[in-house]
């Protein structure tokens, strides 16, 4: 089953100005909602935030209750060895693939450091996707275990 | 070429008695309305006393509130057994205005039309394409019967479906178009793409919003056409009010139709030719809806030089609405013209607030837009694609960067009644 690596990572549009991200972790804290991944894309006067966490769907909600602009972003999150060369042998496996890496970012969060991964490739499922990064074995973190 | 000679041409006393003799028959005509007889008397003014074109200055000007109070059919001056059509302004607050024509009136309507089209050089046995709401909005039936007047072949083409409009344009060997300005320009780009071949179009007719000198050469260069300034408002009329003649510096304004008084849009107070100011208008041959001293909002003057084409007194192209305009780094902005660029990108949303600063003396504009809820992906580089589209769009429409910043759908202010969209925090 690929769609269990289907991760439900939310993009948050943020206005760039002092106080933002504060009120963005405060909607998390208030729903108790932890995050495993996260990062902070910036542009010119705004960013988009974007996490990975627990209840991605109870949070949803809670944001777009505060009448902020979100989405659910389909990504997926691979395993990383923690030794040099880990994020290599991710990278060169997904070139080797033909996945392109729009972005990513690293988490910790679970027991050994994963890669969360956005791929862009417009002819290519997330579900062709998760069997490529599959049969090139890698290894990737299911949706359930990132909840922990 | 004129379309009517002597009314075109009339001036000095011959034109001032038919103008009081027409402006008598409007005042007895605006007494069946019962917003003017209480107008009168609360002015302590009697229709018998207009005994000359000096004492329209007795008469309170009507704004366009008061046609609003109006609604629907307030204002009219016949029953309604003779009114022959109804249309209706665009109506951006409230309610819209309700405007009704006799028979009289739709013949005069496109007896204006006529003359503009014939003083462009449109002829009988000449294509017309008229790519211009059909519906409510005054611009479709308006030319469209002022161009048959004349005998050209009317195209219908209303608004949208631009490939076939340029398809059209092409296989029928169109010779003249009417649409907005920034229609044409989107018609240019698109028949550009299409590398299609409109050479049998001569002649354009571009109205309904004010546009620039820029925009008329991009378009004459581009579509190998003449470009006119085609001027009106549905309360006096429609198109047709006021027209560029060939000279194509600034537009004739038909005297034996509307007398034109330009004031300050603070005091009221009336200004000599040469000022720019507010544009007071008084219809003379309506008859369904008969108006006084009417404030178009719209901001022009009244030009001093003889134009070689033998009419007469023209005004200026238009520079706007008398409530909203900007002046940035010298170059005139109206909100209106962003909010124009603005609607026609689809991944906006609603709202918009220009924000105008002084830094290191030179003038910044800054624009906030709304994003469309519906169409936010949660990818940054779409969002710095719009930014850069919206940049872009602004520049061509006001020749004037503005710093874009992108804001959440529901964070910018709401207004009820009248939007205050623009803050100038310049000091000098």
């Amino acid at each position: 089953m690929t769609s269990e690596y289907r991760i439900k990572q939310l993009s948050i549009f943020a206005p760039n100005t002092p106080g933002t991200l504060a009120e963005i972790a405060k909607i998390f804290l208030d729903n108790e909602v932890n995050i495993s991944a996260f990062c902070i894309a910036e542009a010119n006067n705004f960013g988009v935030v974007r996490a990975v966490v627990d209840k991605p769907d109870a949070v949803f909600a809670a944001f777009e209750k505060k009448n902020y602009l979100l989405k659910f972003t389909d990504v997926v999150a691979v395993k990383m060895s923690d030794v040099p060369g880990g994020l290599y042998d991710v990278a060169s496996k997904f070139g080797a693939a033909g996945l392109n890496i729009e972005y990513a970012y690293a988490s910790r969060s679970t027991t050994t450091p994963t890669l969360v991964v956005y791929v862009s490739n417009t002819n290519i499922s997330l579900e062709a996707a998760v069997e490529k990064i599959l049969a090139s074995g890698l290894v990737l973190v299911r949706a359930a275990e990132m909840r922990i | 070429m004129f379309w009517n000679e002597k009314m075109e041409t009339l001036r000095g006393k011959e034109l001032q008695e038919l103008q009081l003799k027409r402006l008598k028959e409007t005042v007895a005509r605006t007494q069946n309305i019962g917003f003017y007889q209480k107008m009168f008397a609360e002015a302590g003014i009697r229709p018998e006393d207009i005994k000359t074109l000096d004492d329209l200055s007795k008469i309170p000007f009507t704004k366009k509130a008061d046609l609003r109070g109006g609604y629907p059919f307030g204002f009219l001056a016949v029953p309604m057994s003779r009114i022959n059509r109804i249309h209706t302004t665009s109506g951006t607050t409230g309610k819209p205005t309700v405007v009704a024509y006799t028979k009289n009136d739709l013949n005069s309507w496109s007896e204006l039309i006529a003359r503009n089209l014939t003083m462009v050089g449109l002829r009988e046995g000449d294509m017309f394409q008229n790519a211009s709401n059909y519906s409510l909005f005054t611009g479709g039936l308006g030319f469209h019967y002022g161009a048959e007047r004349i005998g050209c072949a009317v195209v219908p083409a209303g608004v949208g479906n631009t490939k076939r409009q340029i398809e059209m344009i092409q296989d029928f060997g169109v010779n003249a178009i009417h649409c907005t300005p920034s229609y044409a320009m989107h018609l240019t780009e698109v028949a550009e793409d299409m590398h299609a071949n409109l050479d049998s179009l001569r002649i354009g007719v571009f109205g309904a919003e004010a546009w620039s000198e820029n925009m008329r050469r991009d378009l004459e260069n581009r579509l190998n056409i003449k470009a006119y300034d085609s001027y009106g408002m549905s309360e006096l009329f429609g198109p047709g009010v006021a027209f560029e003649c060939p000279e194509q510096d600034g537009l004739h304004i038909w005297h034996d139709c509307y007398i034109v008084e330009i004031i300050d849009p603070k005091t009221g107070e009336v200004l000599p030719a040469g000022e720019k100011g507010e544009m007071v208008v008084t219809p003379l041959v309506k008859e369904a809806m008969p108006l006084l001293r009417y404030r178009t909002g719209d901001i022009t003057m009244l030009m001093e030089d003889d134009c070689p084409c033998g009419r007469g007194q023209k005004i200026a192209r238009l520079f706007g609405r008398s409530d909203d305009m900007l002046t940035v780094r010298g170059i005139n902005v109206f909100p209106s013209q962003i909010e124009h660029v603005l609607k026609n990108i689809p991944e906006v949303g609603d709202q918009f607030m220009v924000y105008i600063d002084r830094v290191n003396h030179l003038d910044e504009m800054t624009i906030d837009v709304e994003i469309n809820k519906h169409l936010f992906s949660g990818e940054l580089s779409d969002l710095a694609r719009l930014q850069n589209k919206i940049g872009k769009a602004l520049h061509e429409t006001l020749t004037l960067r503005a710093n874009v910043q992108l804001v959440e759908p529901g964070s910018l202010p709401r207004f009820e009644g009248k939007a205050k969209r623009v803050v100038d925090r310049r000091t000098i």
